[in-house]
Protein backbone atom coordinates (compact mmCIF):
# COMPACT_ATOMS: atom_id res chain seq x y z
CA UNK A 1 0.00 0.00 0.00
CA UNK A 2 2.70 2.16 0.97
CA UNK A 3 4.79 2.05 -1.76
CA UNK A 4 1.74 1.95 -4.68
CA UNK A 5 1.66 4.50 -7.10
CA UNK A 6 -1.44 6.23 -6.41
CA UNK A 7 -0.27 6.24 -2.51
CA UNK A 8 3.07 8.26 -3.83
CA UNK A 9 1.32 10.22 -6.03
CA UNK A 10 -1.60 11.36 -3.35
CA UNK A 11 1.49 11.81 -1.06
CA UNK A 12 3.42 13.90 -2.98
CA UNK A 13 0.09 16.15 -3.77
CA UNK A 14 -0.24 16.25 0.21
CA UNK A 15 3.15 17.12 0.99
CA UNK A 16 3.24 20.04 -1.86
CA UNK A 17 0.20 22.02 -0.84
CA UNK A 18 1.17 21.82 2.65
CA UNK A 19 4.74 22.53 2.37
CA UNK A 20 3.49 25.81 -0.87
CA UNK A 21 0.72 26.77 1.94
CA UNK A 22 2.43 27.57 4.45
CA UNK A 23 5.15 29.58 2.71
CA UNK A 24 2.56 31.11 0.87
CA UNK A 25 0.50 31.81 3.86
CA UNK A 26 4.19 32.80 5.66
CA UNK A 27 5.53 35.36 2.74
CA UNK A 28 1.82 37.25 2.56
CA UNK A 29 2.04 37.66 6.62
CA UNK A 30 5.50 38.94 6.59
CA UNK A 31 5.59 41.11 3.37
CA UNK A 32 4.54 44.12 4.92
CA UNK A 33 7.01 44.21 7.17
CA UNK A 34 9.31 43.06 4.93
CA UNK A 35 8.35 46.37 2.62
CA UNK A 36 8.82 48.51 5.98
CA UNK A 37 12.46 46.67 6.37
CA UNK A 38 13.63 47.03 2.65
CA UNK A 39 12.34 50.79 3.10
CA UNK A 40 14.66 51.59 5.98
CA UNK A 41 17.41 49.80 4.48
CA UNK A 42 17.30 51.86 1.03
CA UNK A 43 17.19 55.11 3.10
CA UNK A 44 19.71 54.53 5.44
CA UNK A 45 22.08 53.42 2.12
CA UNK A 46 21.03 56.56 1.13
CA UNK A 47 21.48 58.44 3.72
CA UNK A 48 25.21 56.93 4.13
CA UNK A 49 26.23 58.57 1.48
CA UNK A 50 26.35 61.86 3.47
CA UNK A 51 26.02 60.81 7.42
CA UNK A 52 27.56 58.13 9.40
CA UNK A 53 24.01 55.95 10.35
CA UNK A 54 24.07 54.95 13.67
CA UNK A 55 21.59 51.95 15.08
CA UNK A 56 19.88 55.04 17.20
CA UNK A 57 19.14 57.41 14.54
CA UNK A 58 15.80 57.74 13.11
CA UNK A 59 16.20 56.83 9.85
CA UNK A 60 13.49 57.45 8.18
CA UNK A 61 12.17 60.69 10.17
CA UNK A 62 16.33 62.35 8.89
CA UNK A 63 14.94 61.09 4.95
CA UNK A 64 11.64 62.79 5.08
CA UNK A 65 12.95 65.98 6.50
CA UNK A 66 16.13 65.89 4.40
CA UNK A 67 15.60 64.35 1.14
CA UNK A 68 14.02 65.52 -2.06
CA UNK A 69 13.65 62.92 -4.22
CA UNK A 70 12.43 62.78 -8.07
CA UNK A 71 14.03 60.85 -11.00
CA UNK A 72 15.48 61.97 -14.06
CA UNK A 73 16.52 60.65 -17.14
CA UNK A 74 19.65 60.67 -19.21
CA UNK A 75 18.60 63.66 -21.32
CA UNK A 76 18.97 65.23 -17.79
CA UNK A 77 14.64 65.96 -18.25
CA UNK A 78 12.58 65.46 -15.89
CA UNK A 79 10.52 62.28 -15.35
CA UNK A 80 7.56 62.10 -14.09
CA UNK A 81 5.39 59.24 -15.09
CA UNK A 82 6.04 55.66 -15.69
CA UNK A 83 5.25 53.47 -18.93
CA UNK A 84 1.49 53.22 -17.58
CA UNK A 85 1.49 56.47 -16.45
CA UNK A 86 1.73 55.73 -12.80
CA UNK A 87 3.49 58.93 -10.91
CA UNK A 88 7.38 57.51 -10.47
CA UNK A 89 8.79 57.58 -6.79
CA UNK A 90 12.10 57.50 -7.05
CA UNK A 91 13.07 55.17 -4.35
CA UNK A 92 10.68 52.80 -6.01
CA UNK A 93 12.81 52.65 -8.81
CA UNK A 94 14.70 49.00 -9.20
CA UNK A 95 18.24 50.68 -10.49
CA UNK A 96 19.27 46.78 -10.98
CA UNK A 97 16.21 46.71 -13.70
CA UNK A 98 17.50 49.63 -15.07
CA UNK A 99 21.31 48.53 -15.31
CA UNK A 100 19.92 45.99 -17.86
CA UNK A 101 18.45 48.63 -20.38
CA UNK A 102 20.51 50.60 -22.38
CA UNK A 103 22.10 53.30 -20.98
CA UNK A 104 20.24 56.08 -22.62
CA UNK A 105 17.45 53.84 -21.35
CA UNK A 106 17.43 53.98 -17.81
CA UNK A 107 15.13 56.07 -15.23
CA UNK A 108 17.97 57.83 -13.08
CA UNK A 109 16.59 59.03 -9.62
CA UNK A 110 18.13 62.08 -8.24
CA UNK A 111 18.23 61.99 -4.16
CA UNK A 112 18.70 66.10 -3.24
CA UNK A 113 20.22 66.22 0.19
CA UNK A 114 18.37 69.37 1.26
CA UNK A 115 20.20 71.69 4.35
CA UNK A 116 18.22 71.52 7.60
CA UNK A 117 16.92 75.20 7.89
CA UNK A 118 16.13 75.77 4.57
CA UNK A 119 14.97 72.95 2.30
CA UNK A 120 15.70 75.13 -0.85
CA UNK A 121 19.33 74.82 0.22
CA UNK A 122 20.48 72.26 -1.64
CA UNK A 123 24.20 70.33 0.51
CA UNK A 124 24.05 67.32 -1.86
CA UNK A 125 23.26 65.64 -4.82
CA UNK A 126 22.81 61.95 -3.68
CA UNK A 127 22.92 59.44 -6.93
CA UNK A 128 22.12 55.59 -7.20
CA UNK A 129 24.83 53.67 -9.20
CA UNK A 130 25.27 50.31 -10.35
CA UNK A 131 27.74 47.64 -11.84
CA UNK A 132 30.05 44.51 -11.69
CA UNK A 133 31.93 43.55 -9.26
CA UNK A 134 33.99 40.00 -9.30
CA UNK A 135 31.56 37.49 -8.53
CA UNK A 136 28.20 39.31 -8.50
CA UNK A 137 26.54 42.80 -8.40
CA UNK A 138 28.04 45.77 -6.88
CA UNK A 139 25.76 49.03 -5.98
CA UNK A 140 26.80 52.62 -4.22
CA UNK A 141 25.22 55.95 -3.95
CA UNK A 142 27.37 58.32 -4.31
CA UNK A 143 26.83 62.34 -2.85
CA UNK A 144 28.36 65.21 -5.21
CA UNK A 145 28.48 68.79 -3.47
CA UNK A 146 25.59 71.29 -4.75
CA UNK A 147 28.34 72.35 -8.12
CA UNK A 148 28.93 68.71 -9.18
CA UNK A 149 32.73 68.80 -8.23
CA UNK A 150 33.68 67.09 -5.58
CA UNK A 151 33.10 63.81 -3.55
CA UNK A 152 31.04 64.17 -0.60
CA UNK A 153 31.08 60.47 0.40
CA UNK A 154 29.88 57.28 -0.99
CA UNK A 155 27.93 54.11 0.73
CA UNK A 156 29.26 50.70 -1.24
CA UNK A 157 27.23 47.39 -1.58
CA UNK A 158 27.80 43.89 -3.01
CA UNK A 159 26.36 40.88 -3.27
CA UNK A 160 28.98 38.73 -2.79
CA UNK A 161 32.19 40.25 -3.13
CA UNK A 162 35.09 38.15 -1.62
CA UNK A 163 34.90 38.65 2.34
CA UNK A 164 37.90 40.68 3.36
CA UNK A 165 39.19 42.02 -0.11
CA UNK A 166 36.51 43.07 -2.86
CA UNK A 167 34.28 42.75 0.34
CA UNK A 168 35.78 45.85 2.25
CA UNK A 169 34.14 48.54 -0.03
CA UNK A 170 31.18 48.06 2.29
CA UNK A 171 32.41 46.74 5.32
CA UNK A 172 35.94 48.89 5.56
CA UNK A 173 34.68 52.64 6.15
CA UNK A 174 38.31 53.65 4.78
CA UNK A 175 37.57 52.77 1.49
CA UNK A 176 34.64 55.18 1.37
CA UNK A 177 36.16 57.51 3.29
CA UNK A 178 39.01 57.91 0.55
CA UNK A 179 36.62 58.92 -1.85
CA UNK A 180 35.49 62.48 0.33
CA UNK A 181 36.89 65.39 -1.26
CA UNK A 182 37.94 64.04 -4.58
CA UNK A 183 36.95 65.68 -7.94
CA UNK A 184 35.33 64.56 -10.88
CA UNK A 185 35.90 67.19 -13.11
CA UNK A 186 39.93 68.14 -14.23
CA UNK A 187 41.22 71.41 -15.23
CA UNK A 188 39.00 71.05 -18.59
CA UNK A 189 35.65 71.00 -17.57
CA UNK A 190 36.06 67.57 -18.38
CA UNK A 191 34.32 64.81 -16.71
CA UNK A 192 36.89 62.26 -15.42
CA UNK A 193 35.13 60.35 -12.57
CA UNK A 194 37.18 58.74 -9.97
CA UNK A 195 39.17 55.98 -10.56
CA UNK A 196 40.46 53.35 -7.69
CA UNK A 197 43.89 52.59 -8.76
CA UNK A 198 45.90 48.96 -8.79
CA UNK A 199 47.07 48.00 -5.45
CA UNK A 200 47.39 49.51 -1.91
CA UNK A 201 50.40 51.56 -1.51
CA UNK A 202 48.69 54.35 1.03
CA UNK A 203 50.62 57.44 -0.55
CA UNK A 204 48.88 60.52 -1.48
CA UNK A 205 47.26 60.07 -5.21
CA UNK A 206 45.73 63.37 -7.18
CA UNK A 207 42.52 64.55 -6.81
CA UNK A 208 41.04 61.89 -9.46
CA UNK A 209 42.27 58.77 -7.96
CA UNK A 210 42.11 56.57 -5.06
CA UNK A 211 43.84 54.30 -3.23
CA UNK A 212 43.30 50.26 -4.61
CA UNK A 213 42.21 47.28 -2.66
CA UNK A 214 45.15 44.96 -1.80
CA UNK A 215 43.92 41.79 -3.85
CA UNK A 216 40.68 43.50 -4.73
CA UNK A 217 42.27 44.76 -8.24
CA UNK A 218 38.79 43.03 -9.98
CA UNK A 219 36.24 44.56 -7.72
CA UNK A 220 37.88 48.06 -7.85
CA UNK A 221 37.65 47.84 -12.05
CA UNK A 222 33.96 47.25 -11.76
CA UNK A 223 33.78 49.83 -9.25
CA UNK A 224 35.48 51.99 -11.97
CA UNK A 225 33.26 51.69 -14.80
CA UNK A 226 29.96 51.80 -12.43
CA UNK A 227 30.94 55.05 -11.29
CA UNK A 228 32.07 56.39 -14.66
CA UNK A 229 29.20 54.94 -16.43
CA UNK A 230 26.66 56.74 -13.86
CA UNK A 231 28.25 60.01 -13.83
CA UNK A 232 28.49 60.06 -17.70
CA UNK A 233 24.63 59.12 -17.45
CA UNK A 234 23.57 61.81 -14.98
CA UNK A 235 25.96 64.10 -16.65
CA UNK A 236 23.41 65.89 -19.07
CA UNK A 237 21.40 66.73 -15.63
CA UNK A 238 24.65 68.10 -14.13
CA UNK A 239 24.92 70.52 -17.18
CA UNK A 240 20.58 71.66 -16.98
CA UNK A 241 21.12 72.29 -13.20
CA UNK A 242 24.15 74.48 -13.81
CA UNK A 243 23.02 75.93 -16.44
CA UNK A 244 19.73 76.80 -14.10
CA UNK A 245 17.52 76.19 -17.01
CA UNK A 246 15.43 73.29 -15.93
CA UNK A 247 13.08 74.17 -12.63
CA UNK A 248 11.78 72.20 -9.89
CA UNK A 249 15.46 69.94 -10.71
CA UNK B 1 24.84 5.54 13.19
CA UNK B 2 22.88 2.78 12.55
CA UNK B 3 23.84 1.40 16.19
CA UNK B 4 21.49 4.32 17.46
CA UNK B 5 18.58 2.75 15.44
CA UNK B 6 19.29 -0.75 17.22
CA UNK B 7 19.33 0.58 20.76
CA UNK B 8 16.34 2.00 20.04
CA UNK B 9 14.73 -1.25 19.51
CA UNK B 10 16.15 -2.61 22.70
CA UNK B 11 14.87 -0.04 24.90
CA UNK B 12 11.03 0.16 24.55
CA UNK B 13 9.80 0.90 27.91
CA UNK B 14 6.31 2.05 28.83
CA UNK B 15 7.41 5.49 30.32
CA UNK B 16 11.31 6.77 30.11
CA UNK B 17 12.51 10.15 31.81
CA UNK B 18 12.21 12.65 29.76
CA UNK B 19 15.77 13.03 30.09
CA UNK B 20 16.96 9.72 30.38
CA UNK B 21 20.41 8.71 30.44
CA UNK B 22 20.23 7.23 27.16
CA UNK B 23 17.93 10.69 25.91
CA UNK B 24 20.78 12.32 27.45
CA UNK B 25 22.91 10.95 25.26
CA UNK B 26 21.51 11.54 22.29
CA UNK B 27 22.50 15.24 22.81
CA UNK B 28 25.77 14.96 24.14
CA UNK B 29 26.89 12.90 21.48
CA UNK B 30 27.17 15.11 18.53
CA UNK B 31 28.82 17.55 20.70
CA UNK B 32 32.08 15.94 20.89
CA UNK B 33 32.45 12.24 19.87
CA UNK B 34 30.01 12.09 17.10
CA UNK B 35 30.80 15.74 16.11
CA UNK B 36 28.54 16.50 12.61
CA UNK B 37 31.50 18.47 11.71
CA UNK B 38 35.10 17.41 13.09
CA UNK B 39 34.33 13.75 13.36
CA UNK B 40 31.69 13.42 10.25
CA UNK B 41 33.55 16.23 8.41
CA UNK B 42 30.18 17.41 7.08
CA UNK B 43 28.90 21.10 6.94
CA UNK B 44 32.01 22.43 6.24
CA UNK B 45 31.17 24.82 3.79
CA UNK B 46 29.10 26.89 5.37
CA UNK B 47 31.55 26.80 8.38
CA UNK B 48 34.29 28.51 5.98
CA UNK B 49 31.62 30.77 4.53
CA UNK B 50 30.00 32.63 8.02
CA UNK B 51 32.54 32.47 10.38
CA UNK B 52 34.12 36.21 9.24
CA UNK B 53 32.82 37.63 12.04
CA UNK B 54 31.11 36.10 15.02
CA UNK B 55 27.16 37.91 14.75
CA UNK B 56 26.24 36.35 11.48
CA UNK B 57 27.57 33.11 12.94
CA UNK B 58 25.80 33.04 16.04
CA UNK B 59 22.34 33.90 13.48
CA UNK B 60 23.27 31.04 11.11
CA UNK B 61 23.89 28.66 14.16
CA UNK B 62 20.37 29.52 15.48
CA UNK B 63 19.39 29.35 12.03
CA UNK B 64 20.37 25.87 11.73
CA UNK B 65 19.29 24.84 15.67
CA UNK B 66 15.66 25.95 14.38
CA UNK B 67 16.08 23.53 11.14
CA UNK B 68 17.20 20.76 12.89
CA UNK B 69 15.20 20.31 15.46
CA UNK B 70 11.88 21.14 13.48
CA UNK B 71 12.41 19.13 10.35
CA UNK B 72 13.95 15.95 12.60
CA UNK B 73 10.53 16.76 14.41
CA UNK B 74 8.25 16.99 11.51
CA UNK B 75 9.92 13.83 9.62
CA UNK B 76 9.57 12.05 12.39
CA UNK B 77 6.00 12.64 13.33
CA UNK B 78 5.35 11.40 9.34
CA UNK B 79 8.23 8.96 9.33
CA UNK B 80 5.49 5.72 9.08
CA UNK B 81 3.60 7.68 6.19
CA UNK B 82 6.95 8.77 3.95
CA UNK B 83 6.82 6.51 1.29
CA UNK B 84 10.62 4.83 0.70
CA UNK B 85 11.19 5.99 -2.78
CA UNK B 86 10.63 9.41 -2.46
CA UNK B 87 11.47 10.05 1.40
CA UNK B 88 14.95 11.66 0.23
CA UNK B 89 12.20 14.30 -1.50
CA UNK B 90 10.21 15.14 1.25
CA UNK B 91 13.13 15.18 3.56
CA UNK B 92 14.24 17.99 1.10
CA UNK B 93 10.84 19.66 0.71
CA UNK B 94 10.55 19.58 4.60
CA UNK B 95 13.67 20.94 5.12
CA UNK B 96 13.58 23.84 2.35
CA UNK B 97 10.01 24.74 4.28
CA UNK B 98 11.89 25.89 7.58
CA UNK B 99 15.14 27.44 5.61
CA UNK B 100 12.65 29.48 3.40
CA UNK B 101 10.66 30.08 6.71
CA UNK B 102 13.87 31.30 8.64
CA UNK B 103 15.08 33.30 5.50
CA UNK B 104 11.26 35.22 5.01
CA UNK B 105 11.37 35.99 9.13
CA UNK B 106 15.23 37.26 8.61
CA UNK B 107 14.20 39.36 6.03
CA UNK B 108 11.46 40.70 8.08
CA UNK B 109 13.05 41.25 11.65
CA UNK B 110 17.01 41.47 10.58
CA UNK B 111 17.44 42.93 7.18
CA UNK B 112 20.86 43.92 7.33
CA UNK B 113 21.68 40.19 8.62
CA UNK B 114 19.52 38.67 5.73
CA UNK B 115 22.02 40.75 3.25
CA UNK B 116 25.21 39.00 5.23
CA UNK B 117 23.56 35.88 5.27
CA UNK B 118 21.33 35.86 2.32
CA UNK B 119 22.36 32.99 0.63
CA UNK B 120 24.11 30.94 2.82
CA UNK B 121 20.53 30.63 5.07
CA UNK B 122 18.81 28.81 1.94
CA UNK B 123 22.20 27.02 1.67
CA UNK B 124 21.16 25.48 5.20
CA UNK B 125 19.26 23.53 2.71
CA UNK B 126 22.41 21.58 1.07
CA UNK B 127 23.46 21.58 4.76
CA UNK B 128 24.23 17.86 4.80
CA UNK B 129 24.12 17.66 8.42
CA UNK B 130 20.27 18.25 8.50
CA UNK B 131 19.81 15.71 5.77
CA UNK B 132 22.00 13.28 7.42
CA UNK B 133 20.37 13.28 10.71
CA UNK B 134 16.59 13.29 8.91
CA UNK B 135 17.48 10.13 6.80
CA UNK B 136 20.02 8.42 9.83
CA UNK B 137 17.75 9.39 12.64
CA UNK B 138 14.37 11.11 13.10
CA UNK B 139 13.02 8.46 9.50
CA UNK B 140 13.27 5.77 12.33
CA UNK B 141 12.92 7.24 15.70
CA UNK B 142 10.06 8.84 17.86
CA UNK B 143 9.35 12.50 17.74
CA UNK B 144 10.73 13.41 21.04
CA UNK B 145 14.17 11.70 20.54
CA UNK B 146 14.41 13.05 16.80
CA UNK B 147 13.71 16.41 18.70
CA UNK B 148 16.73 16.01 21.01
CA UNK B 149 18.80 14.42 18.49
CA UNK B 150 18.61 18.07 16.08
CA UNK B 151 19.24 20.03 19.09
CA UNK B 152 22.49 17.90 20.01
CA UNK B 153 23.95 17.98 16.12
CA UNK B 154 22.53 21.87 15.82
CA UNK B 155 24.52 22.69 18.98
CA UNK B 156 27.18 20.14 17.68
CA UNK B 157 27.31 22.36 14.78
CA UNK B 158 27.35 25.51 16.87
CA UNK B 159 29.70 25.42 18.91
CA UNK B 160 32.23 24.03 16.29
CA UNK B 161 31.52 27.11 13.99
CA UNK B 162 31.60 29.98 16.50
CA UNK B 163 34.89 28.71 17.85
CA UNK B 164 35.89 29.03 14.36
CA UNK B 165 34.55 32.69 14.19
CA UNK B 166 35.63 33.56 17.45
CA UNK B 167 39.31 33.32 16.31
CA UNK B 168 38.68 34.18 12.73
CA UNK B 169 36.92 37.48 13.82
CA UNK B 170 39.72 38.02 16.99
CA UNK B 171 42.92 37.49 14.82
CA UNK B 172 41.62 38.50 11.59
CA UNK B 173 39.18 41.95 12.56
CA UNK B 174 41.00 42.41 16.30
CA UNK B 175 37.32 42.36 17.68
CA UNK B 176 34.89 39.93 19.54
CA UNK B 177 31.17 41.00 18.60
CA UNK B 178 32.14 43.65 16.70
CA UNK B 179 34.11 45.39 19.74
CA UNK B 180 37.30 45.94 18.67
CA UNK B 181 39.60 44.63 21.40
CA UNK B 182 43.00 45.41 20.66
CA UNK B 183 41.72 49.16 20.46
CA UNK B 184 40.27 49.39 23.61
CA UNK B 185 43.58 48.36 25.18
CA UNK B 186 45.44 50.00 23.18
CA UNK B 187 47.51 47.07 22.07
CA UNK B 188 49.05 47.50 18.65
CA UNK B 189 47.64 44.89 16.71
CA UNK B 190 48.09 44.12 12.92
CA UNK B 191 44.85 42.33 11.62
CA UNK B 192 45.99 38.95 10.20
CA UNK B 193 44.37 38.83 6.46
CA UNK B 194 44.94 34.90 5.89
CA UNK B 195 42.58 34.76 9.21
CA UNK B 196 39.94 36.75 6.95
CA UNK B 197 40.29 34.63 4.56
CA UNK B 198 38.70 30.69 3.76
CA UNK B 199 41.98 28.99 4.77
CA UNK B 200 41.92 30.72 8.32
CA UNK B 201 39.15 28.93 8.39
CA UNK B 202 40.90 25.93 7.70
CA UNK B 203 43.24 26.13 10.01
CA UNK B 204 41.16 26.44 12.81
CA UNK B 205 39.14 23.79 11.81
CA UNK B 206 41.42 21.51 11.41
CA UNK B 207 43.37 22.57 14.80
CA UNK B 208 40.27 21.94 16.40
CA UNK B 209 40.03 18.48 15.09
CA UNK B 210 43.37 17.70 15.74
CA UNK B 211 42.80 18.55 19.35
CA UNK B 212 39.89 16.92 19.85
CA UNK B 213 41.05 13.66 18.23
CA UNK B 214 43.89 13.50 20.29
CA UNK B 215 41.90 13.82 22.87
CA UNK B 216 39.59 11.24 22.16
CA UNK B 217 41.60 8.72 20.15
CA UNK B 218 39.51 8.95 16.93
CA UNK B 219 41.40 7.30 14.04
CA UNK B 220 39.10 7.60 10.62
CA UNK B 221 38.75 3.82 9.59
Amino acid sequence: MRQSNTYIIIFTLITTVFVGGTLAFTSIMLGPRQAISIEYDTKSQILGAVMNITKNDDVLGIYDKRIVSFVVNSKGELVEKDDKGQPLVAEKVDVSKNFKLKPEDRLLPVFKYVSESDSTKVEAYILPTYGNGLWNRIWAFIALDANFETVKGISFGHLQETPGLGARISEDPVISERYVGKKIYNEKGELVSVDMVKGEKGEPLDPHHVDGMSGATLTGTGVNEMIKQYLNSYEAYFEKVKSQKVAGL
Amino acid sequence: MSTEVVEEKTIKKASEPLLSKRRKKIISDPLNEENPVTIQVLGICSALAITIKMEPTIIMSLAVIFTMVFSNLLISLIRNYVPNRIRIIVQLAVVALFVTLVSEFLKAFNYPMYKVLGAFVGLIITNCIVMGRLEAFAMGNKPYDSILDGLGSGLGYSWIILAVAFFREFLGSGSILNFKVFEALNIPYVNNGLMVDSIGAFMILAIIIWIQRTKTGYVEQ
